[in-house]
């Protein structure tokens, strides 16, 4: 399946940089996410999770 | 802290349902009537805009823009103001927004019908109805976000994220898509061709599903579940995770629509990997909705809204699973063109749209009328005939699925097609489209059950007027404390910088595919022995492209030993460099046309247009007729047409495009020539012309007439490339 995929993109120049840009990128936001994510504080959460509830 | 009152605008969510509710109706109903066409393919014989392939657009546009685009903007904008404690930011873009949506929707169930179609999928509309649908996305979008500017709440709810990515994307994707050159008032030519068009379109195809059935109606869901569950949503941070991730994937994943095609194989495997990726996302999504109802199942007995929501998340669940496992590129093989794919996507409109919505109108409509729903005991009436209808319409396509696939791909022991009659395939599968038919018809009798419940509620209640509702202005925070701040508060506090970010996130997946496949040209093959169409061909296409042909056949022979066997060779990227638009289709009703033209003679077309079933028994093709009228065919275009086509990179020569109208005449005059080879032919050709004069009407002959174009058209396909023998 791999070698598949490969040999289309042989032919890409400078190909090698994609797969460490991809990663790169991609680590990076859900990395990003999830720091994000986890250091609200719990009030924080609480009180927008709340917000449908208060009309 | 003052308190300000205002008032909520309930008259608008009123309309929006309303019209959710009527349209509903209409768009199913126009399903249900293709689902009979199935079983009595010449129901309506003879009358042009009640044919299947001019009501299919319709049905999928009425169900998709229509039903769900109503109920989507009922929900929000009952969810915005309430979360955001603000009245819409201006009555004037609210009701600019709700008439100017009805009147394209008006304007679609008359073009469609009459044919005026792009033919590609879920934006068949036209160029002026194009441009009338942007500006008034653009009016909902600048009443969105100007009611989000004056809010009462600091923080926004995750729902509105999912609205403002929303907005932010369907615009991106309907202008992108929808780029076309028009040659008169009601037709136009896509700017792409071929392979870039039909990815282009599936960019498009794809993330209407993600954008317009998927993130406004998980907004929804993040709104109303714990409104009407009267608990929070299960995890508020899992939302958040649910958001980005949601939007940031699935752009990508529009390729996995085009796998075994004659798109470039590392586009395809892009599309793979980003669905199979998807998952993710869409079942925590599902998880966050379900468990929301943790601790309050025992109200699921009595609730039926919630009845309504469970079973639509649930539809969610199923229809996220499915499609990421039919991204797969061997499920693929057995899936793609079947009805498997018709089963897909109506598990997740009849469940997830359609029972989403359902709640939503069961839980406003009395809130808003301050009464209580006319009868309880209907609406779960309503769910468990709904319930059985999506099991009965979605069973059945999976078997049919599956048979066509295995019968398609089916090898006798001496290497020849066991069914190489593709009929065989269709008769083989009729009890499934009853079936089907059955399912259809007891989820339009829930609807209709619906529509008396909300009459009778409406009648019973107050008249629905706009709601006091009171709340604190705004505080501007002191610098002080916005300089300690984080990122969250930054952002989330920032209706500006979070839709900015959204826009980067869905715009990252869509560069990286699209602009490759444009602009690098080798990514294209181009064939030396592939002509532009003759000018009469061209016009044939015209009316391929007008009767819908494309919705029940395909043009793609996929690499596979039995469609090749079948068809003739797989298709090729540069056989399509002339095709704005492409006609790949999506779905074969029908065998696949790419290598037809030479197959059969003129004749045989000539009388499988006017009736399929007097050249194939059984044949679920409906007859053409109209084609045959003693009309001339309007070629008056077809310079403009050559012309338009040379704009976008057809290499027609100025000496082609003068003389186009006399190549068409010649072209024409010899398929009239091939027709009088068969006496019959002959012989009702001369009674229809001493009829013609006996009734004192002009004779139009037979090679100025639509059909003859058609022919051209289909007998050229595949030609180009053909080994001749």
């Amino acid at each position: 399946m791999f070698e598949q995929i490969k040999h289309n993109m042989e032919t890409i120049a400078g190909v090698e940089i994609f797969p460490v840009l991809s990663l790169l990128i991609f680590f990076s936001f859900f990395v990003g996410l999830a720091i994000w994510v986890f250091s609200y504080r719990k009030e924080k959460i609480e009180e927008m999770s709340q917000i449908p509830l208060n009309d | 802290m003052e308190m300000q009152q205002f008032y909520y605008d309930n008259k608008i969510v009123k309309k929006f349902i309303y019209a959710t509710i009527v349209f509903g109706v209409v768009g199913m109903l126009v399903g249900l009537i293709l689902a009979i066409m199935f079983l009595f393919p010449n129901i309506t014989d003879g009358v042009s805009w009640l044919s299947f392939g001019r009501l299919r657009p319709l049905h999928t546009n009425a169900v998709i823009f229509a039903f769900v685009g109503n109920a989507m903007f009922a929900g929000t904008y009952y969810s915005l103001q309430r979360l955001l404690k603000a009245r819409m930011f201006s009555d004037f873009l609210s009701n600019l927004n709700f008439w100017g949506w009805q009147l394209i929707i008006v304007a679609a169930a008359v073009s469609l019908p009459l044919g005026y179609s792009t033919s590609k999928e879920y934006a068949e509309l036209e160029w002026p109805i194009d441009i009338a649908i942007a500006l008034i996305w653009v009016a909902f979008g600048i009443n969105m976000i100007g009611t989000i500017l004056k809010r009462r709440e600091r923080h926004l709810y995750v729902a509105i994220w999912f609205y403002i990515a929303t907005f932010v994307t369907v615009a991106v994707l309907h202008i992108f898509n929808s780029l076309e050159l028009p040659i008169s008032a009601m037709k136009s030519y896509s700017v792409y061709a071929g392979v870039q068009d039909a990815l282009v379109q599936w960019w498009y195809g794809h993330n209407a599903v993600a954008f317009f059935l998927t993130t406004p109606f998980l907004g929804l869901m993040y709104y109303f579940v714990p409104k009407v569950a009267n608990r929070p949503v299960y995890s508020y941070r899992l939302s958040i995770v649910h958001f980005w991730s949601l939007i940031f994937l699935y752009i990508w994943a529009g390729p996995h629509h085009l796998l075994y095609t004659a798109l470039p194989t590392w586009a395809q495997n892009l599309g793979v990997v980003f669905s199979i990726m998807l998952i993710a996302p869409s079942w925590g999504g599902m998880i966050n909705g379900l468990l929301t109802l943790r601790g309050v199942w025992d109200k699921v007995r009595e609730e039926p809204v919630l009845k309504f929501f469970v079973v639509a998340i649930t539809g969610y669940g199923m229809a996220t699973f499915e499609g990421p496992m039919l991204s797969l590129k061997n499920v693929n093989a057995i899936a793609h063109f079947t009805d498997w794919i018709i089963a897909h996507v109506h598990v997740g409109a009849l469940a997830w749209n359609g029972f989403m919505s359902f709640g939503i109108i069961y839980w406003l409509i009395p809130r808003m009328a301050k009464t209580t729903l006319f009868s309880t005991k209907l609406a779960n009436f309503h769910f468990w005939i709904g319930t059985l209808g999506i099991i009965l319409y979605t069973l059945p396509m999976y078997v049919a699925g599956f048979t066509q696939a295995s019968m398609w791909k089916q090898f006798n022991p001496d290497g020849t097609l066991t069914y190489g009659n593709f009929l065989e395939t269709v008769t083989q599968i009729m009890p499934m489209y009853w079936m089907r038919a059955i399912g259809g018809t007891l989820y339009l009798t829930g609807m209709l059950v619906l529509v008396y419940n909300i009459i009778q509620t409406v009648r019973a209640g107050e008249s629905i007027e706009d709601e006091l509702a009171e709340a604190p202005e705004l505080q501007t925070i002191s610098a002080g404390r916005v300089k300690g701040e984080k990122f969250h508060p930054w952002l989330e506090r920032k209706p500006i910088q979070l839709t900015i970010l959204a826009t980067v996130a869905i715009l990252i997946g869509g560069i990286i595919q699209i602009v490759p496949t444009i602009m690098v040209k080798s990514n294209i093959p181009t064939i030396t022995s592939v002509k532009p169409y003759t000018p009469l061909e061209l016009q044939g296409r015209d009316l391929y492209i007008r009767e819908g042909c494309v919705s029940c056949h395909s043009q793609m022979v996929r690499p596979f030993r039995s469609e090749v066997e079948r068809y003739g060779p797989q298709g090729k990227a540069g056989e399509f460099v002339y095709d704005h638009p492409f006609l790949w289709g999506s779905k074969r009703t029908g065998p696949d046309l790419l290598r037809v033209g030479g197959k059969y003679n003129d004749n045989w077309h000539f009388n499988h247009f006017w009736s399929p079933q007097s050249i194939s028994a059984g044949s679920i093709m409906p007859g053409y007729k109209w084609l045959f009228d003693n009309k001339a065919m309007d070629v008056s275009m077809t310079e403009n047409k050559m012309k338009a086509m040379q704009t976008l990179g057809v290499p027609y020569t100025d000496e082609q495009i003068a003389n186009g109208q006399k190549d068409l005449r010649t072209q024409a005059l010899k398929i009239e020539e091939s027709l009088k080879s068969d006496p019959d032919f002959v012989k009702s050709y001369d009674d229809s012309k001493k009829k013609a004069e006996a009734r004192g009407e002009k004779f139009v002959p037979m090679n100025e007439r639509e059909i003859v174009a058609l022919i051209a058209y289909i007998q050229r396909l595949g030609t180009d490339i053909k080994v001749k023998k």
